[in-house]
């Protein structure tokens, strides 16, 4: 069995800072992290293979050369091999865009084709983006089922059983293998690096793979293979005729407040 | 020739989901700007008897896709139908709703299709310079607003955020076509199974429903305190809401959490109590109706976009709101009795 993790670098929520003038995002290297959902399926990645024989952990990027230390961090958590799609090819990629470079690596790796016990696992979405796109894409394009929203795994023999958190409820999935599941937060708690992991992550090569290396042309991935184009970036402008009150003892600022909510026929 | 604007219905449990209304508000105000037909689909079982409420409500051809194998959502087989319908429709726009059911469904088409994919949109336009959808929605953890195009792939897809949009309210003299797809049995094949459907009734906090939304922050400082937000909410009749931090906190679940990575809200009324206003909470409740704020701060940004604003602490405040709030209720009681 072989569990693939796809797993995104983003920027530190605290870190995620705004240039006033500018509008634009100042983003600084070195505070950025693992999609904290993605450490979630890591971690499921990582349980699943320890009860399971001869399971393997593998965990796939795509993004900028400092993505490897996010796929450092995966190794020394407890992942067995690690690679990076990294490129400038790969720049400017949508999610379409990005599911197609992800989907071609999983296949790539995988010697042709996903194995009938093979599991990818992703998060639900990523922190940056914000889409929970990527994994229903790639579960297209390998045309494997996709399970989103899951809160807890169980694998039977070339199937899975999963919780599927919805509005309403639960549901329980039975899902073939290969098949893509997108983890939420429920599904655990992320561990802490080993002192052995950390020495392998230490020592280990990531092997950096390009789009030349999976068969891909500009066509399909980066800026030329996106269909979606962001055409303005801009603050929302926020304002309304707010009255002002500051409360006093003598309560005519409650007392306002309660006119006020009669008058719009609130109360 | 790509025309027309569709909107995927939602089915939960054999019914018509209202945020189905929402989407037929959205398609229609995009139709019309485009002068085209606004395109309803129903994936479900027994689902036909929805189609006049659904053309009451905007639509002017509804599909219904019946087969007992559609009544539960299940990816694979509302994928195929879909992606074919797509295909035969050929509608330059599709919407669905930004919930569990359309963000798992619409990637999987626009991969099928090829196309692009903007997700949890709150603003749709058409750009008048090329008939083009502007897809807006708010980006960089709701700092900011980024409008996206697709330029050269159709259709131009898109989830919308629900509560995002008020629903048309149903017009009786609306007519409409009702068409009944039918397809082959492969179509249906699934590899996927629901084995069973778990009702939870924690998950039954619906925030996204209530006419009144009371909220809390940080500035309530503990969970007991939290409880007069519970104490107000209950004589509002409204529901409660929570900022991330509040949740992160354990005062309340995940269902009442409000904002970017919460839920989208837009009551007549919502009360905010203790909380700063952060652009992420901003992003979750600043299209409600009216926006009733009580903070210390009186820089505090929930103040932006307050409708009614009180500067003062909220321990003074709200036990005396409550204190009034409960005369008034008696006062109309005994003037009743
Ligand atoms: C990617 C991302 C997603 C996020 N998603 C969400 C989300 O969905 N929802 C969300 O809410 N947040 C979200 N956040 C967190 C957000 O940035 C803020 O940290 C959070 O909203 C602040 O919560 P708060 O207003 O309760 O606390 P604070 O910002 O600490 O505000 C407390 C307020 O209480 C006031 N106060 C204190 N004491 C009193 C008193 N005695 N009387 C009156 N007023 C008092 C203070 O003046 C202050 O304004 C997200 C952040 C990131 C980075
Ligand atoms: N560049 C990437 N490299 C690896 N995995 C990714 C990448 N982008 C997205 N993913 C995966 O897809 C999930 C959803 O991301 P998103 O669609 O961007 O919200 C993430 O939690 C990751 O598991």
């Amino acid at each position: 069995m072989n569990i693939y993790v796809l797993l995104k670098q983003v920027p530190g929520t605290s870190d995620v800072k705004m240039d006033e003038e500018t509008g634009t995002m100042i983003r600084t290297e070195h505070k950025n992290v693992i999609n904290p959902l993605d450490e979630n399926a890591l971690a499921e990645a990582i349980r699943l293979r320890d009860v399971m024989p001869e399971a393997k952990v593998t965990a796939i990027s795509m993004g900028p050369p400092h993505a490897q230390k996010a796929l450092r961090e995966a190794i020394a958590l407890g992942a067995d091999e690690a690679v990076l799609l990294s490129h400038r090819g790969f720049g400017g990629s949508d999610t379409l865009a990005t599911s197609k470079a992800l989907a071609k690596a999983l296949v790539t790796l995988a010697g042709g084709k996903l194995g009938k016990n093979d599991l990818v696992l992703c998060g639900e979405r990523a922190t940056d983006g914000e889409t929970g796109q990527v994994g229903p894409m790639v579960s297209a394009i390998l045309d494997v089922p996709v399970v989103t929203y899951v809160r807890k795994i169980d694998c039977e023999n070339h199937a899975i059983v999963a919780e599927r958190v919805v509005e309403e409820g639960l549901e329980l999935i039975k899902a073939s293998l290969p098949a893509v599941v997108t983890v939420i937060k429920d599904i655990n708690q992320p561990g802490f690096p080993t002192l052995s992991g950390k020495l392998k992550a230490k020592s280990r090569e990531i092997p950096v793979i390009t789009p030349l290396d999976l068969g891909l042309s500009s066509d399909d991935v980066g800026l030329q293979g996106s269909p979606t184009r962001v055409v303005k970036v801009f603050r929302p402008r926020l304002s309304r005729d707010t009255i002002m009150c500051r409360q006093d003892s003598a309560g005519t600022a409650v007392d306002n407040l309660i006119s006020f909510l009669e008058e719009r026929g609130v109360v | 020739m790509y025309r027309g604007v569709m909107i995927i219905g939602e089915q939960r449990g054999g019914e018509l989901h209202p945020v189905t209304y929402e989407l037929l508000a959205r398609g229609r105000a995009l139709a019309d700007k485009l002068s085209e037909e606004l395109s309803c689909v129903v994936l479900g079982h027994d689902m036909e008897r929805f189609a006049e409420g659904i053309i009451q409500r905007g639509a002017d051809v509804v599909y219904i896709v019946d087969n007992p194998l559609l009544r539960n959502f299940l990816p694979r087989p509302y994928t195929s139908v879909l992606t074919r319908l797509a295909k035969e429709v050929k509608p330059e726009i599709v919407l669905a709703a930004a919930t569990t059911q359309g963000r798992t469904i619409m990637p999987l088409v626009a991969a099928k299709l090829d196309t692009g994919l903007t997700a949890d949109c709150t603003g749709l336009d058409i750009d008048p310079l090329d008939r083009s959808l502007l897809q807006t929605r708010p980006a960089i953890g709701g700092n900011v607003m980024a409008t996206i195009k697709t330029p050269a792939s159709r259709p131009q897809m898109a989830t919308v955020r629900p509560k995002s949009t008020k629903p048309l309210s149903a017009d009786k003299a609306r007519s409409g076509r009702v068409v009944l797809k039918s397809y082959e049995k492969d179509m249906f094949t699934t590899c996927e199974e629901l084995v069973r459907f778990v009702k939870d009734a924690t998950q039954d906090v619906n925030v996204q429903d209530a006419d009144i939304v009371v909220s809390g922050g940080k500035g309530l400082k503990t969970r007991d305190n939290f409880c007069m937000i519970e104490e107000l909410a209950s004589l509002f009749g409204a529901a409660v809401g929570a900022t991330r931090d509040v949740v992160d906190l354990g005062w309340v679940g995940y269902p009442h959490q409000i904002g970017l990575s919460g839920k989208t809200v837009s009551p007549k009324l919502y009360i905010a109590l203790g909380l700063s206003g952060s652009v992420q909470h901003l992003a979750g409740m600043q299209t409600s109706e009216t926006i009733v704020a009580i903070n210390k701060d009186p820089d505090a940004q929930i103040f932006k976009v307050a409708d009614f604003g009180i500067v003062g602490d909220l321990f003074d405040v709200v036990p005396e709101l409550i204190e009034k709030l409960k005369e008034r209720k008696n006062g109309k009681l005994r003037r009743e009795g």
